[in-house]
């Protein structure tokens, strides 16, 4: 029995834990490493150590860049929380019933093909697109807008994928706020607005940041949606890491900006962890007994 | 008033959800070409579909991608989830970390990570580097979803199994995997779904010869509109509904009983 | 209590959820400077009562008249009233300090003023050296008393504690009810006290309402309440009572009864007026039974039965006493550690007895 249950053990670790280092931690090495190192036209990288690729990272015509897909990511993390919020919170307000069949539309989504998903949107804001189509017909316009193959057109498609991972961390964290806190703030004065710039907003402060998390960090590297909808001009930081690795072939320039998004990972899960602190428990002076 | 206005932002806000994948399920019925006007109801579409060897071959090889990583991911899923629920080990930590990060890693650095170790290992890009890949982005979900099932029920039920003289093979066959099945099916079913819907990853790490079928969609659509993206948008927006409605149910059944 | 100033009066309140009537016709009056209490059973409507008072909710029809203002239209947030709530709810994010001058900031109030008024209340309930301390990092007495401090700085008309002590374990709770009791007639505000503890509604009140199924059934001091209970809901929620059937044999003159009880005749006191064949309840507190031991022969007018069953309490000693009728009374007697007899053996026969007019006699309910 000793025997088995050690083997049981060993079986059931030892399988995660090698496919874990060997297909996450040791890739994830690699890719730091390869970020460090210079670029080989035959062998693709040579083991010749440089901070060459981050400078280039650096380099004003890449910053441009850089910060043109960046910018798009943001406005469409913020469209997220603003729209996700209010929507979240309305949601949170109904009854148990209506809570979960809001939670199941917004599955749905999540487990439906997103290039498919793209690609409806495409059809949509095309120039004979339903969009378009509707306001000629209302009269709206006279002439097709370009609506397709603009930033506003990626900054949609991203909003329109990405909004269900913004809205269940809102969703989680505001239905977990405790509602006899708003009763003791109205107690002692607060008005609608105070209680929701007070407690509301300070309380759900995990989920913002999980919820900017999960859409800001996915929607760099959704190249297909700025394929898509932005076309040649409108690059989202994975339209530049995908043409480094698979046309151009600079492995450490692209792996130098996988590791910044990386990073960016960890500051944004540094900034849940201090988020999630700050609501629940510590914080102020600890142990200062005196 | 309030409620009147929260319950139609609500609803606007779900109709832009839903109402441009409903306009394509229309469009791949209608006989036009160009899907501006409605021309006629049509299955034309659909029956081209079938007559496209290619796509049809990337269908099955899709298909067998996926089925086989969900498989995969959901069996090392499942023992993972039950060892780190059951077991204090050397590096317990370091494991669940590495499991949450590569669930929240985007796709694009995965696969950046992926293709340096699959051409640093000298596994060459196919078959063989995409299954790896979808069994590794798959993993983290079924992971967790197994894990928050065990952590539902009491502990001391296997206490109890093992104080009864059940070995370890027998307390997870008997008592732990029948409480676990509704999260290890959903589990599946959604690893199912990411990897037949991935595009990011699979681009990187799969090889010319070996097309599945969201890249082969993507290469169409990127083209341009054709009515037979059309179809096969509808016919996988239909799978996904199909296996996110039985999931759904497994769960509902679950916590009805 | 002197001079008895109303404070808060509730008119003809009615209050009903989904088409349940939680409150009728409710009337109260609360006196300046009292520590009122509102006692009961869960579900009475004690917690809709002090909702309404709050403005948490609003009365479908009555009025709510504070220091002769009719606030029930005022919303919650402008009413000079604050609540020291069951949970505490203490904001989780902020200092305690920061919870403190929560109500002072919302009324804009300088800031120097604040920092000394919410020290000032911290001093009060010695949490001062706490003040930086997040809630989460106090323990529940503490965090009862920084809710308490949340309240009172603000200086209300009226201070309203929903279940305020239920939270902490029974030791503290004492304490805390000392506590509170003293600083109200520190602070003389008036505090307005919802428990479903008769004993905590005892021991700290000046005067409290018994509610049952959203009607007042009895206000009085707690005094009052426990030894002239008007109905047996309230004599039984107010503490443990026996309670004897009987038939009222002849009326001797104001408020005297001749009572037959377990077939002997009593002469009994009540408040209620009765006529001859009536049935009634007598109802006897268990401390004040008299257990005598005996050994064959009863003497008159005196209740026989045998013990039961015995359960020694360290201050008193509990007996279940079997009458010959089949009823069963309990006696509470205070030890005795110099009387030999004084502990009954089970299946001993003893005679019980009370001091004349201890008991109370009320109309017969099922």
């Amino acid at each position: 029995m000793k025997l088995d249950r050690g083997f049981f053990k060993f079986l059931s670790i030892g399988l995660i834990s090698s496919w874990l280092v060997l297909f996450v931690f040791f890739p994830n090495l690699l890719v730091v490493i390869t970020s460090f190192l210079t670029r080989d036209p035959v062998d693709l990288v040579a083991a010749q150590p440089s901070i060459d690729s981050y400078a280039r990272t650096f380099d004003w015509l890449y910053l441009q860049v850089l910060w043109d897909s960046l910018k798009m990511s943001l406005l469409a993390t913020f469209a997220c929380l603003l729209l996700g919020y209010p929507f979240a919170m309305a949601v949170a307000s109904l009854s148990k019933r209506w809570q979960a069949i809001m939670l199941f539309l917004l599955i749905v989504p999540f487990w439906t093909n997103s290039l498919v998903r793209t690609y409806a949107i495409q059809f949509m804001l095309g120039k004979h697109g339903l969009i378009n189509q509707f306001l000629l017909f209302s009269g709206i316009i006279d002439k097709p807008l370009d609506l397709l193959y603009t930033q506003f057109a990626v900054i949609l498609g991203l909003c329109y994928i990405l909004l269900p991972f913004m809205i269940f961390p809102l969703y989680s964290s505001l239905e977990k706020l405790d509602t006899r806190l708003y009763k003791a703030a109205t107690d002692l004065g607060a008005n609608s607005w105070s209680r929701f710039r007070l407690i509301t907003i300070p309380l759900t402060l995990p989920g913002i940041v999980a919820g900017c998390l999960m859409v800001f960090l996915p929607s760099m590297g959704m190249f297909y949606i700025a394929d898509l909808l932005g076309g040649a001009k409108n690059l989202l930081l994975g339209n530049v890491i995908k043409t480094q690795f698979l046309n151009t072939a600079d492995w450490p320039f692209g792996s130098a900006f996988s590791v910044i998004m990386m990073l960016l990972l960890g500051a944004m899960l540094w900034l849940y962890y201090r988020a999630t602190r700050y609501v629940s428990k510590k914080g102020g002076i600890d142990g200062a007994d005196f | 008033m309030a409620r009147i206005s929260k319950a139609l932002y609500l609803t606007i806000l779900m109709l832009l959800l839903y109402v441009p994948i409903f306009i394509l399920v229309v469009n791949s019925f209608n006989a036009s070409k160009y899907g501006i006007k409605w021309t006629g109801f049509s299955t034309k579409w659909y029956e081209k579909l079938v007559q496209n060897d290619a796509l049809i071959q990337a269908a099955l090889n899709s298909l067998t991608v996926s089925i086989i990583a969900a498989t995969m991911a959901t069996v090392i899923g499942t023992l993972a989830a039950v060892a780190l629920y059951r077991y204090d080990f050397k590096g317990k930590k370091f494991l669940s970390g590495m499991v949450f990060v590569s669930m929240l890693t985007p796709d694009i650095v995965m696969a950046i990570a992926l293709l340096i170790v699959f051409i640093t290992l000298g596994i060459s890009l196919g078959f063989i580097s995409l299954l790896i890949a979808h069994i590794t982005f798959c993993l983290p979900f079924v992971i967790i979803a197994v894990y928050a099932r065990l952590n539902d029920f009491d502990k001391r039920m296997i206490l109890a199994a093992r104080d009864l003289g059940a070995s370890e093979w027998r307390i997870f066959r008997l008592v732990i995997l029948p409480l676990i099945l509704p999260a290890v099916v959903s589990g599946w079913l959604l690893s199912f779904t990411l990897s037949l819907d991935d595009v990011i990853v699979s681009a990187f790490v799969t090889g010319p010869g070996y097309e599945i079928l969201p890249l082969k969609v993507y290469s169409m659509v990127k083209v341009g509109v054709s009515p037979e993206v059309n179809a096969i948008s509808t016919i996988l927006l239909v799978v996904s509904l199909l296996i996110v409605i039985a999931s759904q149910l497994i769960v509902r059944k679950d916590k009805t009983l | 209590m002197t001079e008895l100033r109303p404070l808060l009066s509730l008119n003809h309140l009615s209050k009903a959820f989904a088409g349940n009537q939680v409150l009728q016709d409710f009337n109260m009056t609360i006196y300046d400077g009292e520590f009122f209490t509102l006692l009961g059973p869960s579900g009475c409507g004690k917690s809709t009562v002090l909702n309404l008072i709050a403005g948490m909710e609003t009365a479908d029809t009555g009025d709510i008249i504070l220091l002769e203002q009719d606030i029930s239209q005022i919303p919650a947030e402008q009413r000079p009233i604050n609540t020291v709530f069951q949970s505490y709810a203490l904001f989780p994010h902020m200092t305690v300090f920061d919870n403190v001058a929560f109500g002072l900031k919302m009324r804009k109030l300088p800031k120097a003023e604040i920092k000394q008024r919410v020290n000032e209340a911290l001093e009060m309930v010695q949490l001062a050296h706490l003040a930086s301390r997040k809630p989460a990092q106090l323990s529940g007495g503490q965090q009862q008393r920084v809710a308490i401090a949340r309240a009172v700085v603000n200086r209300p008309k009226l201070l309203l504690l929903d279940e305020s002590l239920s939270a902490l374990d029974y030791k503290l709770r004492q304490q805390m009810q000392i506590e509170l009791k003293r600083l109200q007639r520190k602070l003389g505000i008036t505090f307005v006290y919802v428990t479903h503890d008769q004993e905590e509604a005892l021991a700290m009140s000046d005067r409290v309402v018994v509610m049952n199924q959203g009607k007042i059934q009895q206000v009085g001091t707690p005094r009052e309440i426990y030894e002239e209970p008007n109905s047996l809901f309230v004599a039984k929620f107010i503490g443990e009572i026996n309670q004897l059937e009987g038939e009222i044999v002849s009326v001797d003159g104001q408020q005297s009864y001749e009572v037959k009880v377990e077939e002997q005749r009593w002469r009994l006191h009540a408040e209620h007026s009765f006529s001859v064949g009536d049935k009634v309840n007598v109802l006897l507190r268990p401390e004040d039974l008299r257990v005598e031991y005996i050994e064959a022969d009863h003497p008159d007018k005196f209740l026989v039965g045998t013990i039961v069953e015995r359960t020694y309490k360290g201050k008193t000693l509990d007996s279940l006493i079997r009458l010959s009728s089949g009823a069963e009374l309990m006696a509470s007697e205070f030890f005795d550690e110099d009387d030999p007899s004084f502990d009954y053996r089970p299946n001993q026969k003893v005679a019980v007895n009370w001091v004349a007019g201890w008991e109370v006699v009320l109309p017969y309910e099922a």
